[in-house]
């Protein structure tokens, strides 16, 4: 050590610097959540839940990402085959549009849906005509939902079964297998860390997305309000414990999407490393 | 030509990434460009060139700024302790840095309020120094740390551990003191992973919506940030006023990634990796 | 089996890859495509295998046992394929991985659990590895990984075997000894098998016959013996073994290289023409003394007598370094050192005419 190493002082500084900057940033809001949510018991608590709109939004939360993650999963997985086993012209283009809803401003996903579906927008007079609702109704949400967690899985597994390349399917086909023998016993086994990782993800932004969902919800109660949506609407009702005890829900998944975020992390760097 | 090829699935596999593409995310914001380009010159500028869309901007602008520099000071310290020194605790402080990405902003949003309002947890104490957080472009600029926090941690931890220790050792036997070897070898070459952390946050922090809407009481002129301008608009049935916004925002989004995109080749192209 | 190609041409983008590649493989032979990285030798492997398609000429063909292969996939040709870098499946055991070209077989031509059982132990035992069946391949060395991949490909009980320079990611000594068995295990098996490598060594060492290749063009097809002995174009000669090189020309009919002189060039050539005369370093010989043959005289540049022969580098009055291999026994004889001044001549080589247009 010695020239090589920071004094001791300094070291501590920056150790406590740190501790200091993620405490009061990331600690504090966690913390916050909770207890704003116990604030009045765990009676009053566990009521907020019982309440028809919060179910309903619970409900709706799970559906919109019920259908984003597996369709966004499909998706991801037959474009990493394409993108990662092929040649093509317009690859490098295909790879930066898939990150495209990541660069996009969560309200302005939720406002190309209104500017489509809603009435002033292209289909909706075609739409209002046969009484049929995308904007401030559940499929509305879907949608938002669905642009925003596009690239999730996509992105995880595009770089991976590149640097995989083709050889082992080559392999595969070699030996007799069919392609969906190949891809099912060779390239998804190769690729499971990473979908998980990004199903992981994209689950976490599916539920939490509040945004894009807000600006095509309408904010309906009991009908068009994920969790985010009922969250805010509490809030501004000052019915603070029920929107921290909503919140605190959200705030446990984050924190099991965090565990399970790094436990698949080990278990890719361990793979990495055979 | 029309060569087989080896591995079955190429026509459908791309066939159907396009299209789902196409129809989720490219048609839609197709019809936000179309419905400005659909607008005269003259409502297009009245929209961007508000007097309220133009406070929008430059609070969006320097409240990101400010957001963005913030974490890259304290980002680099929190990635350099992480990555340099060994204390209790190190793991999960190391899991949590995700946390703005994982933790829905409705609920950082609602969180920070409560931390930051009058009578919040640490607002209280603002208020008795004379410092008005919550409801003030401070908390607007308190908001977009959070979410921005976890992109310069993330891009410099990784460029961290890289770093060739031989470079240190060799400063250091030329007489280097630990200062100077800082100073004149690790942080230049962290620079570019800096810089583009920086930027990462930066973008981020000009979209942002849920976290800001709480904290910062959306007043027109002081504390309305352009997403909240966009939200505003589109509830009064504005469309146009707002998709005029929201790609003004967009063209700068995209700007700044390709800034970063930029930064990246030519950093992989001088040191042969990227940031 | 026999294995033909037919007119095989494949480019990539404006690249030429092979070009009127026409070649016969042998029933049971081991043959070796040997040539040099971008001579096409990997791509002619994997038009085999149907791994990569030839363009479509007129004419162009593959014939397994005379019959066109040509529209069957990779998976149809019953080839067994040993990757350069082995492709094991690296989320399978070894058992599983040589168990795999059996276990995806149509159910209704599938072994049975216990028959695939049986025939993987059988082969895992031919390669010398049933005490790792369970083993992951990130456990394996090297040459372990080679052999997992032999029988893996040897599982379905190939008609044809190709190996893509099968030893050309391991060490000098592996590579010795997995050689050796490599030869055993083809004379044992007797199925037709092709190799590609760039190693000219291990080309003459292993393989009945060799096809020399560059730049997407066969140079030669021939036994060991007759490419190294008898090489049919310069790229042959320069490729096999080390040669040294003099220029020459050709007058009144011989080829000239200074005091050297060559009476039957290998082709006939106009006077003038330039003339380039190959010699392999054992085929010259060292004289201090001049000896009635044609000679050149050299004076010694370096000696490095450590190994089997003792190599020596020398520069001749034609100004040409060379280098040339002598005994042990004759180098004492001699009683060598450096710049000394002595006398080469030539005990055999070849001579090469370049085309000559006016």
């Amino acid at each position: 050590m010695g020239r090589l190493a920071e004094p001791r002082w300094v070291r501590n500084l920056l150790i406590g610097v740190t501790l200091l900057f993620l405490g009061s940033f990331l600690l504090l809001p966690l913390v916050v959540v909770f207890t704003e949510a116990l604030r009045n018991g765990l009676a009053a608590y566990l009521a907020s839940f019982s309440e028809p709109d919060a179910l309903a939004a619970i409900r709706l939360t799970l559906l919109a990402a019920g259908i984003a993650v597996p369709v966004n999963c499909v998706f991801g997985l037959a474009a990493s085959w394409a993108i990662a086993k092929f040649e093509f012209p317009g690859k490098a283009v295909l790879i930066s549009l898939i990150d495209l809803p990541f660069a996009i401003s969560p309200v302005i996903s939720g406002m190309v849906y209104v500017l489509v579906f809603g009435l002033q927008g292209w289909l909706g007079p075609w739409l209002a005509e046969r009484e049929m609702r995308i904007i401030f109704a559940v499929p509305g949400v879907v949608l938002a939902t669905m642009f925003v967690t596009l690239p999730y899985v996509a992105r995880e597994l595009i770089p991976l079964m590149q640097e995989q390349g083709i050889e082992e399917e080559e392999a595969a086909a070699v030996l007799g297998a069919s392609g969906w023998q190949t891809f099912r016993r060779v390239t998804l086994p190769n690729v499971k860390w990473a979908l998980l990782y990004g199903v992981i993800l994209c689950n976490a932004r599916a539920m939490g997305e509040f945004g894009a969902v807000s600006v095509v919800s309408g904010h309906i109660r009991g009908l068009t309000n994920t969790m985010p949506l009922h969250i805010e609407i509490l809030y501004n009702e000052y019915n603070f414990v029920a929107a921290f005890a909503v919140a605190s829900l959200l705030a446990l998944l984050a924190l099991v999407t965090l565990a399970a975020k790094s436990v698949v992390e080990r278990r890719m760097r361990q793979e990495e490393a055979q | 030509m029309a060569r087989r090829r080896i591995l079955p699935g190429f026509g459908i596999t791309l066939g159907y990434s396009v299209l789902y593409l196409s129809l989720i995310v490219l048609i839609p914001l197709a019809a936000l460009f179309l419905r400005v380009t659909g607008s005269s010159w003259e409502q297009f500028w009245d929209a961007v060139s508000a007097p309220r869309a133009i406070a929008a901007y430059k609070l969006t602008f320097a409240a990101s700024f400010a957001g963005a520099a913030v974490n890259a000071v304290f980002g680099f310290i929190v990635a350099w302790t992480l990555v340099r020194y060994r204390f209790p605790g190190k793991r999960v402080l190391d899991a949590i840095i995700d946390l703005p990405f994982a933790l829905p902003t409705a609920v950082s949003g609602i969180a920070l309020t409560a931390i930051y309002s009058r009578n919040g947890w640490v607002g209280r104490y603002l208020e008795r120094a004379g410092i008005e957080s919550a409801f003030s472009p401070l908390g607007v600029t308190i908001a977009l740390t959070f979410v921005g926090l976890p992109f310069v941690v993330r891009t410099l931890q990784p460029a961290l551990e890289d770093l060739d220790p031989g470079m240190e050792e060799a400063a250091a036997t030329l007489g280097a003191g630990r200062w100077q070897t800082f100073r004149r070898v690790i942080l230049p070459s962290l620079l570019p992973a800096l810089i583009t952390g920086f930027a990462l946050a930066f973008a981020r922090a000009l979209g942002e919506y849920g976290s800001v809407v709480f904290i910062s009481g959306n007043m027109p002129f002081r504390t309305e940030i352009a997403s909240l301008l966009i939200v505003a608009k589109l509830e009064q049935y504005d469309y146009t006023g707002a998709a005029s916004i929201g790609v003004l925002m967009l063209l700068a989004s995209f700007l700044m990634l390709l800034a970063i995109n930029a930064l990246q080749h030519w950093v992989g192209s001088r040191y042969g990796r990227t940031a | 089996m026999s294995i033909e190609l037919r007119h095989i041409w494949r480019t990539f983008g404006h690249f030429i890859a092979l070009q009127d590649v026409n070649l016969e493989v042998r029933s049971g032979e081991l043959m070796a495509l040997l040539g040099p990285s971008g001579s096409g030798k990997t791509t002619l492997l994997r038009i085999i295998a149907g791994l990569e398609t030839p363009d479509p000429v007129p004419g162009s063909a593959v014939l397994f046992r005379d019959q066109d292969v040509s529209s069957r996939n990779a998976a149809e040709r019953q080839v067994g394929f040993v990757f350069q870098h082995y492709a094991l499946f690296r989320n399978m055991t070894v058992f599983e991985n040589v168990a795999f070209g059996l276990r995806v077989q149509p159910r209704k031509s599938r072994l049975s659990k216990d028959a695939i059982r049986a025939r993987v132990y059988e082969l895992l035992k031919l390669v010398h590895l049933e005490d790792l069946a369970q083993r992951y391949p990130s456990q394996l060395s090297g040459g372990q990984r080679q052999r997992v991949a032999l029988a893996r490909a040897l599982a379905i009980q190939p008609q044809v075997l190709l190996l893509d320079e099968p030893f050309g990611a391991l060490d000098a000594k592996v590579r010795q000894g997995l050689r050796t068995w490599l030869r055993k295990l083809h004379d044992e098996l007797h199925v037709t098998t092709v190799l590609v490598t760039h190693d000219q060594e291990e080309a003459l060492e292993v393989a009945d016959r060799i096809v020399v290749m560059n730049r997407g063009q066969i140079e030669q097809v021939g036994t060991p013996d007759e490419v190294f002995h008898h090489p049919a174009t310069e790229f042959t000669m320069e490729f096999l073994g080390s040669v040294n090189l003099f220029r020459g020309r050709i007058e009144s009919g011989k080829a000239v290289f200074g005091p050297l002189v060559v009476d039957r060039p290998a082709r006939l050539a106009t006077d003038g023409a330039a003339a380039r005369l190959f010699v392999r370093p054992h085929d010259l010989e060292i004289n201090t003394a001049p000896n009635g043959k044609p000679s050149l005289r050299a004076r010694i540049l370096r000696i490095q007598s450590a190994g089997a022969l003792v190599k020596v580098d020398l520069l001749c009055e034609t100004g040409e370094q060379v280098n040339v291999h002598i005994t042990h026994e004759r180098f004492r004889e001699m009683n060598l050192s450096p710049d000394a001044h002595v006398y080469l001549s030539m005990r055999q080589g070849k001579v090469f005419v370049e085309d000559y247009c006016i």
